[in-house]
Order: structure tokens, then sequence, then C-alpha cells
């Protein structure tokens, strides 16, 4: 499928959701909850469409996307770990594991390596405390996780 | 299922369901007359989140599969069930009549659990909980140390029922409280039990539950709403999330007993978009219960009507304060707005609101059955009935307990949470998130209520409790929750937003080593001064995890600002790795060193060239002798 064919059937689903919300008003960060599940992440024009389509003024829109830490406006990678810096994980060295995902991705928290494969970020508390130290890969919970853990569950998603 | 029409209908469902419940709470002759022998058994697994990432579905498979392959299906039931509280030693897996608690379980452990336990009616002793103490296997759940002193009210129904599942909930008395008080009791008789039960918001803040149903019951408007918050920001606090898994339609129930009170017919639940299986548990909980009439027009064959709507948050802290959530649901920025006025006069479009955390709701329905005094003969003077607390860090047992109010932290740290970890010792514990304190040993025998707990610079918050040992710097510590503060600041008022940040570039400072003495008198007073005037929670306690560490752990300030020394070894630019005569010349250290800077012959003492040296600490976690020292 061409790209912007494909481009074009996520804009219709995005309307197509938009439309069968009941009560538009309030629903901007629901929109924006599917729009980023859809696209991945909330560039400029899903942005200037979801505020035309809810009659709102697009700095609104934005400044919505940008309060929020969930949404995002850069594209991420096929796969999104996550280390996470709540504080139960972080006295048990959660910080220790993310350096080492730091220097073997060779990237900073926040960014993508280059050949769109992983995006590392932080969050804060899965509330799978009983499991410190977590990293989530996706969807996946990886529990009691070690600096040692770090290569081999990296090759896992290769 | 068909629509349940009249309370009278419900009692009947109730207890024809109940009877299906008694096998997972057997007496003890009960437990004793199926020793040795195959019988009537259910086998319950804890599909919490925690459970679920280490394999509990699949455990959940190959027990069905095996109990069929021994032809057993007819005898014995498994069944998902929520969170029993016992993270640590997760998975779990609970069977009964026999009231045997297997800990630890993998899916290869499900075909020796029918054989040995199912068919002969013998308890795998390897699965068994061996209590540390006196090193002796544990087969009940009530004789572990764990569970002896909890008192479980906001979580009886996690760990016994199946949460996917309406009717259980029924059978173990759900939606009799919602019954009672739309067929027996006016809207002043609701808040007349729960102003009297002394119950306290529970989400941190511990404002009189029944007084604020009160505030947003005499406020007259054509439309008002209950808010559930279940934005459980807290890093370290979990019950908010144990509870929606666990025993979601307590909540449910709890929010159209909140709406017939104040009287209103809208519900929103704002949950967190981390929290999936959450979420998806709630969403079957609504369906059943409006599939049931349980939610929706005419409850129960009455005039009251009442449904709930989910919202989801979107990753930020400040949405737990309830005029920034109220906004959030509004679909704007979440930023909170000055109080007056209480979101009880004008809160969610400009309606009377009531905001009440999860675990709230989930004590109301057994204030309503078993009764106000009952509720308040549990607790303190001024805090009433129980509170779950979310045990993490350091400490053997990790998980929620549940505990009456005024339980000494050291009953929770010791005798339920089996003490710290490895044998260290206990520096500090860590109550109420972001905007709470370090508390250090010699507070352990404090009777814990909300207002002790502020007296000592803590507070209660929403029941996070992370326990540290001498491994942890409290300035780190101090300095972590700043990061955490000073990247959630909304940025609305300039005390948080800027005070806060010039809060954690002094503690970096210090931690850098470049810390002075002015800096260590400056970060008390402007840490006051943000606490006076910040607008809203979150501001108003941010600095007390700093003020709090310098309260009581002053002397690793003045060592980090006089000497230049991180006595915990944990801020790195204060820290030198060196290796010890000990050293065997094994060369692991040098093999693991990212930046090589270790250098020696085998066999030989080995050297850390401190110029290249990055202190990321590869070499004294591989060294198989504990030659590498921190300096």
């Amino acid at each position: 499928m061409s790209f912007h064919l494909q481009r074009e059937q996520q804009f219709k689903e995005l309307e197509d959701f938009i439309d069968s919300v009941p009560e538009k008003t309030s629903s901007l960060i629901t929109v924006l909850h599917k729009a980023q599940e859809i696209f991945g992440y909330l560039p400029e024009d899903v942005q200037k469409f979801v505020a035309v389509k809810l009659d709102q003024p697009i700095a609104e829109v934005n400044g919505v996307v940008t309060f929020y830490s969930y949404f995002t406006e850069t594209p991420t990678g096929k796969h999104i770990i996550n280390v996470c810096m709540g504080t139960a994980c972080f006295v048990k060295g959660s910080a220790e594991i993310l350096d080492e995902f730091e220097r073997k991705l060779n990237i900073k928290v926040g960014e993508t390596t280059p050949d769109g494969k992983y995006t590392l970020q932080v969050l804060r508390c899965v509330g799978a405390c009983g499991l410190a130290p977590v990293v989530t890969v996706d969807d996946r919970v990886y529990g009691h996780f070690t600096k040692q853990m770090v290569g081999k569950t990296l090759e896992e998603y290769n | 299922m068909n629509r349940i029409n009249s309370y009278e209908e419900l009692q009947k469902i109730n207890q024809e369901n109940s009877e299906k419940l008694k096998m997972r709470t057997p007496s003890h002759e009960e437990e004793l007359a199926v020793e040795n022998k195959r019988c009537q058994r259910i086998i319950t697994v804890c599909g919490g989140t925690g459970c679920q990432s280490s394999d509990s579905t699949k455990i959940m498979d190959c027990l069905k599969q095996e109990i069929e392959k021994e032809g057993l299906s007819d005898e014995v039931t498994v069944s998902i069930t929520g969170c029993f509280g016992f993270c640590e030693k997760g998975p779990i897996v609970k069977i009964n009549p026999d009231n045997t608690f297997y800990v630890h379980v993998t899916p290869a452990d499900a075909r020796e659990i029918v054989t040995e336990h199912l068919l002969n009616g013998r308890a795998v002793r390897r699965l068994l909980y061996e209590e540390p103490a006196v090193k002796q296997a544990v087969r009940r759940q009530d004789e572990m140390c764990f569970y002896k002193k909890q008192n479980r009210i906001a979580l009886r129904n996690c760990g016994f029922i199946n949460p996917e599942d309406i009717t259980e909930f029924i059978g173990a008395k759900g939606y009799l409280a919602l019954g009672k008080v739309l067929t027996t009791m006016s809207p002043d008789d609701v808040i007349k039990v729960i102003t009297d039960s002394g119950l306290r918001g529970r989400g941190g803040g511990g404002y009189p539950t029944g007084k604020k149903w009160y505030f947003a019951k005499i406020k007259e408007a054509d439309q008002k709403y209950i808010i559930c918050n279940a934005d459980e920001g807290d890093p370290g606090a979990f019950m908010d999330r144990s509870i929606l898994e666990g025993d979601p339609n307590s909540v449910l129930e709890a929010m159209a007993i909140a709406g017939y009170s104040i009287g209103a017919s809208k519900g929103y639940i704002y949950i967190r978009a981390e929290y999936p299986l959450a979420v998806n548990r709630i969403m079957i909980a609504l369906n059943q219960a409006r599939e049931l009439g349980l939610l929706g027009n005419n409850i129960l064959g009455t005039d009251f009507h009442f449904d709930v709507e989910l919202k989801y948050g979107a990753g930020a802290f400040v949405c737990g304060e309830e005029t920034a959530l109220i906004h959030s649901i509004e679909g704007k920025r979440g930023e909170p707005t000055n109080k007056p006025p209480f979101p009880a006069e004008s809160g969610l479009w400009e309606k009377p609101t009531c905001v009440n955390n999860v675990e709230t709701l989930a004590n109301v329905p057994a204030i309503i059955l078993n009764g106000a005094d009952w509720y308040s003969s549990i607790g303190t003077a001024g805090s009433k009935g129980t509170k779950v607390f979310a045990l993490a860090g350091k400490i053997n047992n990790v998980g929620l307990v549940e505990v009456p109010m005024g339980t000494t932290l050291r009953e929770i740290i010791y005798d339920i949470g089996g003490g710290i970890k490895n044998g260290r010792k206990f520096k500090a514990v860590q109550t109420g998130g972001p905007s709470g304190g370090c508390i250090p040993a010699e507070n352990l025998d404090l009777p814990i209520d909300y207002e002790s707990l502020t007296a000592i610079g803590s507070m209660m918050g929403s029941g996070g409790m992370i326990v540290m040992d001498e491994d942890n710097c409290m300035v780190d510590i101090a300095k972590f929750y700043l990061e955490f503060t000073v990247e959630e600041s909304c940025g609305k008022c300039t005390p948080c937003r800027i005070g806060n940040k010039r809060l954690l570039e002094i503690l970096t400072r210090i931690t850098n080593g470049n810390g002075t003495e002015d800096d260590l008198k400056t970060l008390k007073e402007l840490g006051q001064i943000i606490k006076d005037t910040s607008l809203c929670g979150l501001g108003q306690t941010a600095p007390n995890p700093v003020l709090s560490t310098m309260k009581y752990f002053w002397n690793e300030y003045v060592a980090h600002v006089k000497e230049h020394r991180c006595p915990a070894g944990v801020c790195k630019t204060l820290v030198q790795f060196e290796i010890t005569d000990k050293c065997i010349g094994c060369t692991k250290c040098a093999k693991n060193c990212p930046v090589s800077c270790i250098s020696g012959d085998v066999k030989k003492k080995h050297l850390i060239h401190q110029d290249r040296c990055i202190k990321c600490g590869a070499c004294y976690s591989s060294c198989p002798v504990n030659a590498i020292i921190k300096v």
C-alpha cells in the first residue's frame, strides 16, 4: 500500500471515530488518544485536522497535546522501551538500568534509534511495584530487571 | 442474564450465589474433612497486573489442561481472581476448601498440583510459603504473618471473587448496600451514616467524605456529578489499581450510592491510561451492571437513574488534584484552579461535583451494610477505619496491606513486611509519595494516622510506603522527588514552577559536591516559601521530601557539603571505586568496564584509572570476591 493511500485511510478512520463521539465539547483528549493510536504520534497535520473537526482553535489542541506526557509530537520507533522510574523501582536501581539502555542503544532517553527500531522512554510507575525494578517493552512487562538483562531483552526484539 | 427489578430479586440472587462462594471460606472442620481426599474444589489464580506479567494466565491454562486430562473437570473449577496483595510471592494460586495458599507458582507446577493435590489431596509442600522467622511452611493464608494483622475492608473481595463475574460479586453481598439505600434510606440518612462512620478521603487530603457529600447535596442544581478519581499518580502506590482490577463493581456500587445521596445521575471514572487491565475490568463490570439494571434507568425498579462513563488520563500527575482532574475531563489542559469555589459548589461544567478516590469508595458499601458504629470502632480518635498501604522498596514482603489506622510503622514494616531485604539496616520509610516525607528509625513506633504523619513532616497521601536501607542516599532521594515534581508541575503558579526548579538546582549542586552552607540555608527558606504560596496541593507539598530529609538526615547534607562525601556511596561524582588487595586478578572487572579504564595482569591486582572512570559501577557489581570498594 502506498504511503499516501495509507495516510488517507488513517484520516478516514479518525474522522469516523470523531463522528461517532456523541459529545464534541469535552472529547478532545479522547480523540487525541485515538489519533495517537492510529498514527503512532500526533504530527501537526493531525492536530490541525482534529482542531477543525472539533471546531476548536489549533492553539488549544496543541496546548493539550503538549501538556500531557502521554501524547507525543515526534514519531516513535517500532518498539517502545519504558524503564519505570517510580520510587519503588528507583530505590532498587532503575537509574542504572536506564544508563545501560542508553549506552547499549547509544541514544538518550526520549530518543529513537536512527534505524527506527527502538524508542527509549521512562515512565512513572506501572503499579507492579512487587516486581521492581520494572521495564516494559511495548505491552509486555518485565519484572526484577537487572542491568545484565538489557542486552538479551534487546535481542528478543531485534 | 435478566434484569433485576427489585431489591427482593437482588437478595434472592445474592443467596443463590453466596452458596457457591461458601467453599472459599471453609470452616476448620471442612478443611480437615477433605485432607487426603478427592472432592469438589475451587482453584483461584491471581489475575492482577503483577501476577499476570509473571505468567498467571498461562498457569490457569495449564491447570485447566491437566484437570481435563485427569478427568477432573466436573470436580474442580479454575477461576481468575483479583490481587491477593502478596505481590512479592506471586504468582499466587489458592485452593479451597482445603485453604491452601501456593506461592511463586509457574506453569510447570500445574502437573504436580493436579496429581499431588487434586488427586491425592496432599499439599505440594515446595510451593507453600515459608515463614522466614520460624523457617516453617505455612499452608493457610490467615496463619501467615503477612495477613495476620491485616483487616481487609476495602480489599475484601480482592483475591476472593472473580472480578469479571458480577454474580460472584452479588454473592459476596455486592449491590446489597445500593439496594438497601434505594429502598430504605433517604439521601440524608446515607450522608449521616457516612459522616458518623468517620470515613475520610483516602487519596491524600483526608477530607471527611460525609461532609463532602453533604456540601454537594445542599447545593441546588439541575445536574450534579460523581467523579471517581482513579488517577493514581503517586509512584509506588498501587492500591487503586488493585481494587479496580480485583473488585471493580464495589466502586461502581459506591458511586451509585454517592449519586443517590447528592442527587447526581451521572458519574465519571477518571483513570490512568497506563492501567489497561483495570480499564478492561471496569468495562466488563460496567456492561454487566447495565445488563442487570444495576446501572442505568430505574435501578432495581426504583425511580433512581445513574450511569457511569470512563475518561482516560494522559500522563499528568497534577490531574490527581480535583480541580485539575475536572478540567481534564472537560477535555482541557489539566491545570488546577483556586478553591473556593469548591467542586461541591461548582465543579464539572460548573455543576456541583463530588470527587472521591477509589479506595474511599470501596469502603462505602461495607459501611452501609455494617453500620457507622462498626466502622468507627476501628482506628484512632481522628482517623477511623483501615488504610491500604503499598509496601515497596527494600522490604522482604512487597505488596498491598490493609491495616487499622493506628498501626505502628514497626508492625507494618517488620511484622507484616518481614523486615528489610538482605538483612540490611532500616534507614527511612517514605510515605505520601512526592508530597510526603521520609520518616527515620526513631519514629518506627509511631501509630500512624492522618494527624500523626503530618505532625512529623510527612503525610498519609495515597498510602505508598517506600522502605529505604543504608544504601540509599537521602539527598539523592530528595533530588529524585524534586525531579518528579519539577517535571510534573503544570507551570501555572510561579512558586511551584520556578521555586521547585531552584530547589532542584541546589540539590543537584550538592549531590555533585559543589554545594555550600548557604545553599542549605536557601533550601530551607525557599522550601517554606513554596509551601506557603503555591496554588494547589502539588506545589504546597512538593518541598516536603527535601524539608523532611533535612530535618532527620541533616548529617548527610552536611557530609555532602562540607566533606564532599556521600555517606551511602550513591552520588556518583562524590564516589571513587578502588580495587583492594583482596583482588584475585580474575580480569572480570576489566572485561566488564565499558570504557576500558581498568588495567592489570591475570592473577595480579588490577588498577582503576580514575581519570577515565565514568563511575558506572560495572566493576563493582561484577567482582566475584568483593574486592572493589566505594570510597
